[in-house]
């Protein structure tokens, strides 16, 4: 399980669930979730694309998720953000049709770019993910501060001159940017998954920023390294453990939650 | 060049006389507009991104009835009314809390469809179903399924039509609607239950993935350009019905079109006409003064037209 290609799976894999962690963390405090789905599901395009012309696929994932999270923000400026992210998706998406409708064995291709083929990465892709993944945690470090702030207090950052839109797209483009790595390793669909589910739970275990990032990294590594696991002896789909598991840690925070709040209410109608 | 030259060029021999294409253009005017009417709402209520985890769900549902050999629309509907059911029932009110609720059921439904797909190729080694289900294929409908897919799009469109003033003022403006008597968190739940059904439906024709275009596009190029929500309605409606016909024409016409020689996807054209439509809507109020909302206020709903 841990020999030579199995080894690549699993350098691959966490770095995927660290920057899932990371980013997710912002994705979830900013409610930015339905981008947060429509980036790395739109940027399948860009693979089939890259397929079809002869490039490499990370090429076509990165191009389409970067227009992915220009044309987000772009369309927002005069627009509903929700509306504005769904155009983008649909848009991208119908691209992605095309290219597929004019390949002609692209089918068994497209599975694994939507739902991940976390065993079969080689050795040439486990550098590139690595050094995208620390590209986009170091990028998320050095915007630490004015990101953190404008996520939870929007009008604050505004009035200390940290503009909104400006950190909108600057976010955005670092998740493009994990988005271009991951969708080869657990699937355009499922990187959604991990990057929600772990941060949602963490969330609602604290609410200390820092606590809840390192939270939400260490379910989401939790979630893939079990997902590999159990995928490798049943050989059922790591998409399958990832979607569930995400939604386990949440349902699991969630009741955690719940229960904490009626220990409160009941200490405090006892006192 | 005589209008008859003209019109052969428009539409390609055959076109009129072909039996999936009258299924295609008949069906497709009864979904685009169900989606347009149902779509008003859903952009009104800032709740585009469920509109599109319900057609993602439907996917599953799809993968699901694929598994079990039975049609793929009673897949599409069951996995999409429960993902709603689930969804309310997890939902938090605010909008952020109901986003990250909805995101988690998709995530739970995407790894089911995953699966569900991964067992379906291993019993029948039809890679191509996954691709039918994500992306659709409006003339290659079973003449079985329309009367159920015409009925539950008029249930749907009912449902909304009956609910249109409570579901606006609740969207607008929850307070006042809760002080007229208006039941809030019912009437959400209602609209939900419709919106999976308009979204399972057209899912059916251009794929799941690409419904929410028809379920969002029209009704925010509409939201743009007509004032109040009755003309916004129609104007939804005649886009959306627009953009499926002549996507379907252009399909059509694209049988010969380079590279591949076998047609372009019909969800392609329908897509791109509703963008272009939304994009040449902000050319109308550039001038303007007043910004475009892509939304109604409360003083409109109360006095309509």
């Amino acid at each position: 399980m841990f020999t030579g290609l199995m080894l690549n799976t699993w350098i691959a894999a966490t770095a995927v669930a660290v920057i899932a962690g990371v980013t997710g963390f912002f994705a979830v405090l900013r409610g930015s979730t339905f981008a947060a789905h429509a980036i790395p599901n739109g940027a399948f395009a860009g693979a089939a694309g890259a397929s079809l012309l002869g490039f490499n696929a990370f090429a076509g994932l990165a191009v389409f998720s970067v227009a992915g999270a220009l044309g987000i923000a772009g369309l927002s400026r005069r627009a509903r953000n929700d509306v504005a992210t769904a155009l983008t998706l649909v848009t991208m998406l119908a691209i992605g049709a095309l290219f597929v409708s004019w390949s002609t064995e692209y089918a068994q291709e497209a599975y694994s770019l939507l739902f991940g083929e976390v065993f079969g990465v080689s050795s040439d892709e486990v550098l590139p993910i690595v050094v995208l993944g620390a590209v986009s945690i170091a990028a998320i470090i050095v915007m630490f501060r004015p990101l953190m702030l404008s996520s939870a207090l929007p009008e604050v950052a505004e009035a200390r001159g940290v503009s909104a839109r400006r950190m909108e797209l600057a976010f955005l483009l670092v998740m493009a940017l994990a988005t271009s790595m991951t969708v080869p390793v657990v699937g355009a669909l499922l990187m959604f998954s991990l990057m929600i589910g772990p941060a949602a739970a963490a969330r609602s275990l604290t609410a200390r920023p820092l606590l809840a990032m390192a939270l939400g990294v260490a379910i989401a590594l939790v979630t893939v390294w079990t997902g590999i696991v159990v995928s490798y002896e049943s050989n059922w789909p790591l998409g399958f453990f990832v979607g569930i598991g995400g939604a386990f840690f949440f349902l699991a925070g969630r009741a955690y939650a719940a229960g904490r709040r009626r220990m409160t209410v009941r200490a405090a109608a006892v006192a | 060049m005589s209008v008859g030259h003209l019109f052969r060029y428009v539409f390609e021999p055959g076109f009129f006389g072909s039996g999936p294409v009258h299924v295609a253009l008949a069906v497709g005017a009864v979904i685009a507009v169900t989606s347009a009417v149902v779509g008003v709402f859903t952009v009104t209520r800032g709740q585009s991104f469920a509109g599109h985890s319900l057609a993602d769900i439907s996917t599953t549902g799809g993968s699901a009835a694929f598994l079990l050999g039975v049609n793929q629309f009673w897949g599409f509907l069951a996995f999409g009314a429960g993902a709603a059911a689930f969804m309310e029932m997890i939902g938090v009110q605010r909008r952020r809390g109901r986003d990250v609720a909805t995101g988690v059921v998709l995530g739970a439904a995407l790894g089911l469809a995953a699966l569900f797909l991964y067992l379906g190729t291993q019993t029948s080694s039809t890679t191509g179903a996954s691709f039918s289900i994500l992306f659709g294929s409006i003339f290659v409908i079973t003449s079985s399924t329309v009367p159920a897919l015409i009925a539950s799009a008029l249930l749907a469109l009912a449902t909304v039509i009956v609910l249109a003033r409570m579901l606006l003022l609740s969207s607008l403006s929850p307070d006042i609607a809760a002080a007229r008597g208006v039941p809030v968190r019912t009437v959400g739940a209602a609209f939900l239950a419709a919106l999976a059904v308009s979204v399972a439906l057209s899912a059916v024709i251009i794929g799941a993935v690409l419904s929410t275009a028809l379920l969002v596009g029209p009704a925010a190029t509409a939201l743009r350009l007509a004032k109040g929500p009755v003309r916004a309605t129609i104007t939804a409606a005649c886009i959306g019905v627009a953009s499926v016909w002549l996507g379907i024409v252009l399909a059509y016409d694209s049988f010969y079109w380079p590279p591949a020689g076998r047609g372009w996807p019909v969800s392609f054209f329908v897509v791109m006409l509703i963008l272009a439509g939304y994009l040449l809507s902000y050319l109308r109020r550039r001038d303007s003064r007043e910004p475009a909302r892509e939304s109604l206020d409360a003083e409109q709903v109360c006095s309509p037209v």
